[in-house]
């Protein structure tokens, strides 16, 4: 094959977005693309996963009709000695931690996750992520060859999603992975709340800066006298101090109100994710190096009591 | 029981930036080291597993990381919460760049490896890489079951299985049933670690930490080209430094966006 493995994801029974996004990203790397699905029941995904672009779906049947991680190494092992491409793709996704990083260690492969850029330099390839809490950027060099592809996961919402139907012929094949040693049983939903953050026109949104779990009742008052909603990055969830149905970013809720003000946010990648695409983003931190500031139209390097003091003053 | 509780001192940048002559890394003096998060709640899990057990003198936690010298910092917190024992596998990357997964992986392998660890607990990433990609190796290598970013874990070693809440994304949990011994990568959130009393600080200063050879030199998961700052872009525009000009122009930008 020598071209991209594409891994499918997908939940539930239906495909994720970053599955698209991921043909995409293949598709710019150049040579044949292969999407490989991988479920009990394969052949309704696989149809969805025909997308513009592709050459070969692969429809394995496998395991159950949920993500175990044992299924998912056992079958694309099996694959990658078949079909020896250069490169797998897979999303920088809960279910690819699972299992992505431990195929590269058992090929040998090179590998890289959160890749926001990628790159074909002769043999190699170059991944651009980030360190340090995204403040500087580095080029990673991935050595490939066939049998020993460059194993890497791609960020959600960097590539477009590949949109239209494909023309791929779809494979279909069955593999015996034996039993898994990490077993799904059930899925549990977060528990419903009487707050919907991402119905919510403006977000008052609040995160580390604030310091202390006292301080959360200001910026409740604060945000209920301006008229918003508020909501919280992830810290303040962890603490204890906010239930999660208020927290933004990849494991809270995805929001696109028409403000997002945020108030002592740093703006780590998974908070970003759920809230850049925010009509007007207005960012408030002590750190004039902060990501937030990234992705912020408006901001000010301030103290977020300083600001609190006089916006109480104002509403 | 025993638990192994794998740690990082992981690197953070403050305010200013440079990079190393070498063009591969952040100048070191601009990083200040500390305990990785994820890996503080790792090890909270891992002795409150191993205190619901019962007697200490036959279950233990040993904390084990792969750094240099300046790492054994993590470590002594580490045993001040609590760990009985801790273990340092020299590595230390020099200016070639941040370490890669699976040199990192190899080398916590060589202090796992002959301690018949009941379970593995690592963080489901550093603060400083965000790879999410070390424990998920380190249980390739070790052969052990594994399940990634767990927010709740339960043991029933007599039936040799544990139950682990998998956080996905959006918040809905998957549960899941993993076979022991098994390595999980717990997410923060997990628990609220403890803090160290000044008494176990100053008894864990003198505890020896074992020491052990790195892995030799064989081929990571990538090389580090170059590290650069990137361009700012399209940069917010800022509102000035006074809070009550801040105020009155981010009331005025709300009111013209809602309106």
């Amino acid at each position: 094959m020598s071209g991209v493995l594409v891994v499918a994801e997908h939940l539930q029974g239906k495909l994720r977005d970053v599955t698209r996004e991921l043909v995409t990203a293949a598709r710019e790397l150049g040579g044949p693309v292969s999407v490989v699905v991988i479920a009990r029941e394969p052949r309704p995904l696989a149809e969805g996963a025909n997308l513009e672009g592709v050459d070969e779906v692969l429809a394995v049947s496998a395991g159950r009709d949920e993500f175990e991680n044992d299924v998912y190494q056992a079958v694309l092992e099996g694959i990658v000695a078949e079909k020896s491409p250069e490169a797998v793709l897979a999303g920088f996704t809960v279910s690819s931690m699972g299992y992505a990083p431990a195929l590269a260690a058992k090929l040998g492969t090179s590998f890289a996750s959160d890749v926001f850029a990628l790159a074909r330099e002769g043999e190699a390839l170059v991944a651009t992520r980030a360190f340090y809490g995204s403040k500087v950027h580095a080029e990673l060099e991935l050595p490939t060859k066939p049998g020993t592809p460059a194993v890497v996961l791609l960020r959600p919402t960097v590539w477009a999603p590949a949109e239209g139907a494909g023309q791929a012929v779809i494979t279909e094949t069955t593999v015996d992975v034996g039993p898994s040693r990490a077993r799904h049983l059930e899925f549990v939903e977060a528990p419903v709340s009487d707050v919907d953050i991402t119905t919510a026109d403006f977000l008052l949104s609040i995160g580390r800066g604030i310091g202390e779990r006292e301080n959360v009742e200001r910026f409740a008052r604060l945000a209920e006298k301006m008229g918003a909603t508020l909501s919280v990055s992830r810290p303040l969830v962890d603490a204890g101090w906010m239930p999660s149905a208020r927290q933004v970013g990849q494991s809270g809720k995805t929001v696109k109100p028409k403000v997002y003000l945020a108030l002592g946010i740093s703006g780590a990648v998974q908070h970003l994710a759920g809230m850049k695409s925010s009509g007007t983003i207005i960012a408030v931190n002590t750190d004039p190096e902060a990501a937030i500031f990234g992705v912020a139209q408006y901001g000010a390097v301030l103290d977020v009591f300083e600001l609190a003091g006089e916006l109480e003053k104002l509403y | 029981m025993r638990v192994l509780s794998c740690i990082k001192q992981v690197a953070v940048l403050g305010e200013e930036v440079e990079i190393d002559p070498g063009g591969r890394d952040v100048d070191p003096d601009y990083l200040e080291r500390s305990l990785n998060e994820w890996d503080a709640c790792a090890l909270e899990e891992a002795l409150r597993i191993v205190e619901a057990v019962g007697d200490r003198a036959e279950n233990e936690v040993v904390a084990v990381t792969a750094g240099d010298e300046e790492s054994e910092e993590a470590l002594r917190r580490c045993l001040a919460m609590g760990a009985d024992r801790a273990k340092r596998v020299e590595l230390d990357p020099g200016s070639s760049g941040p370490s890669d997964p699976l040199t990192v992986a190899k080398a916590l392998a060589r202090a796992i490896e002959g301690e018949s660890a009941d379970l593995v607990l690592c963080g489901v990433q550093s603060s400083d890489s965000v790879q999410a990609a070390t424990g998920t190796m380190l249980a390739e290598l070790l052969g052990l079951a594994r399940t990634a970013v767990v927010t709740k874990v339960s043991l029933d070693p007599a039936a040799g299985k544990a139950m682990a809440h998998r956080e996905l994304e959006g918040g809905l949990i998957d549960v899941v049933e993993v076979d022991l011994p098994a390595l999980l990568t717990i997410q923060t959130g997990i628990n609220e670690p403890r803090y160290a009393t000044l008494r176990a600080i100053k008894q864990a200063n003198l505890k020896e930490i074992e020491v052990l050879a790195g892995p030799s030199e064989s081929a990571g998961a990538f090389r580090v080209r170059r590290m650069f700052v990137p361009d700012k872009g399209a940069s917010a525009e800022l509102l000035g430094s006074d809070p009550a000009e801040v105020a009155k122009r981010v009331s005025e930008i709300i009111t013209a966006r809602l309106s």
